[in-house]
């Protein structure tokens, strides 16, 4: 396989094969990294049944970009992960809790230092691991808890996935990222705890080797699929996000 | 909001940014905690961490100047600065669990004089908001709560045991009102700054557990008062 085999044309193209029942991650962290042209191509896709992790089910802010809720409403979710399936100001109510409050979707709830966690174990090799977050919590019943030097902790099993959608910066043919600030987030997490990982790529892809080894935020061998983002309006970019009263 | 009785939401923000000693890396939640990093910390050198990965972000970015793509943990573009660095997701929560964290800020619903707090849920949802809070609630080294005295129909906030899922026990370590500044000490609150205006009595009434009150209770003091 040749690095420029990585490289494909359309969002469509790269989403293809996206079988019905597969584990997807999504990067980003409120606008950030937020993957949108990937979520607007597995939309049209349609793949169902599928298991999405994220940040958030999204829709709490406006103006509203494609988000896992989205694909919710689109009836293609039996089930998400995230460390918010309610909004963080009680008053809002999500586009995703319709769907939650009437059986039409799962939900597991999970604090966001142990969702990144278990992504990188999944990753890394780690089949799980012991934390102190959540202890004495409600998530902590009737499961597993160990006390260690002391101190007790839970355990909390790595999380493998099948897909990886992810937005980067820059990127060369092979595959090795950049990400701008807090574009990171969860992006390079997630690409080592999938089969398969597609990023979108903010700028023009330059030839392997243009990029120098030592600045490379996710090595290219984690990355099997890219797209460069069109410019708006064919592309989706991070806009402002409208000020609310409070 | 808007009808607040005592400290805004500014000024309780500004109270507590009073406690940040330099050096210090401090991680602020989303709502009230944010307005922290407006506070006018004078000469100390404080480091705020925002879960996402940036360590080292100053004020909100001024409009149209905004880096759409560098933003606190509330969402909100922010300013870099000078020393700052962005790590991944893992890597921030390795900051957090790994005991770096000097203080974290959050809002919540309750405090129970056990240090117990509830922020994540309220009774009868399904699902909640967790976010980074049971991370940071375990693991901080310190944890200052900011929430308005009462709820909207005059509950005490401040309470014996927390009736709300908690998200950690046992851990805060100072809570500040509209009404003042307190200290959850296993049977109760110690005062120990009240807000102009209030009485002793006013604020034990509000209050859903026993009330101490330091020998020397002063006003709250006021960054750069």
């Amino acid at each position: 396989m040749t690095p420029k085999s990585k490289l494909f044309a359309s969002f469509g193209e790269a989403v293809r094969d996206v079988p019905d029942g597969a584990t997807i991650a999504f990067g980003g962290f409120a606008m950030p990294g937020v993957p949108f042209n990937l979520i607007r191509a597995l939309l049209e896709q349609g793949a169902k049944g599928l298991t999405l992790v994220a940040n958030t089910t999204g829709g709490a802010q406006q103006p509203r970009m494609p988000d896992i809720g989205m694909l919710v409403e689109n009836g293609q979710a039996k089930k998400v992960i995230c460390a918010f399936t309610a909004a963080t100001r009680p008053t809002d109510v999500l586009p995703f809790t319709k769907y939650y409050e009437s059986g039409d979707v799962e939900a597991e709830l999970v604090p966001q230092g142990t969702l990144a966690e278990r992504l990188r174990a999944a990753g890394a090799g780690i089949p799980a691991f012991y934390t102190p977050t959540g202890v004495g919590t409600e998530l902590a019943e009737g499961r597993e808890t160990r006390v260690i030097n002391g101190r007790e902790y839970l355990l909390e099993y790595a999380l493998p996935l099948d897909y990886a959608f992810i937005r980067a910066r820059r990127a060369d043919t092979f595959g090795n990222l950049l990400f701008h600030r807090s574009q990171r987030n969860f992006n390079p997490v997630m690409a080592t705890a999938a089969r398969v990982s597609i990023a979108e790529v903010d700028e023009e892809i330059v030839p392997a080797g243009s990029i120098d080894p030592d600045m490379v935020h996710t090595p290219g061998i984690y990355i099997n699929r890219l797209v460069k983002v069109p410019h708006p309006p064919e592309g989706l970019w991070p806009v402002r996000r409208q000020e609310r009263r409070r | 909001m808007s009808e607040t009785k005592g400290l805004s939401r500014q000024q309780m923000a500004d109270r507590v940014a009073l406690e940040f000693q330099d050096g210090w890396i401090v991680n602020l939640g989303v709502g009230i905690p944010t307005l922290c990093s407006n506070t006018d910390i004078g000469e100390r050198d404080i480091i705020y961490h925002s879960e996402n990965g940036v360590i080292g972000y100053g004020p909100i970015a001024p409009v149209g100047e905004e880096d759409l793509n560098l933003v606190n943990a509330g969402g909100q573009n922010v300013t870099l600065r000078p020393g700052a660095a962005v790590v991944h997701h893992a890597d921030s929560f390795g900051v957090i669990r790994g005991g770096h964290i000097d203080a974290t800020v959050m809002g919540a619903y309750q405090v129970s004089c056990g240090g117990d707090f509830a922020n994540w849920k309220l009774k009868g949802q399904k699902g909640g908001g967790i976010g980074g809070a049971m991370d940071l609630a375990a693991c901080a080294r310190r944890v200052f709560i900011i929430l308005e005295h009462v709820t909207r129909d005059g509950s005490p906030r401040l309470v014996q045991r927390c009736d709300l899922p908690v998200t950690a026990r046992g851990v805060v370590t100072l809570v500040a009102t509209n009404y003042g500044l307190f200290q959850p000490t296993g049977d109760g609150f110690l005062m120990r700054e009240i807000v102009a205006g209030f009485t002793v009595d006013e604020v034990r009434a509000a209050t859903g557990a026993p009330l101490s009150i330091v020998d020397d209770l002063r006003a709250v003091r006021m960054a750069g008062a």
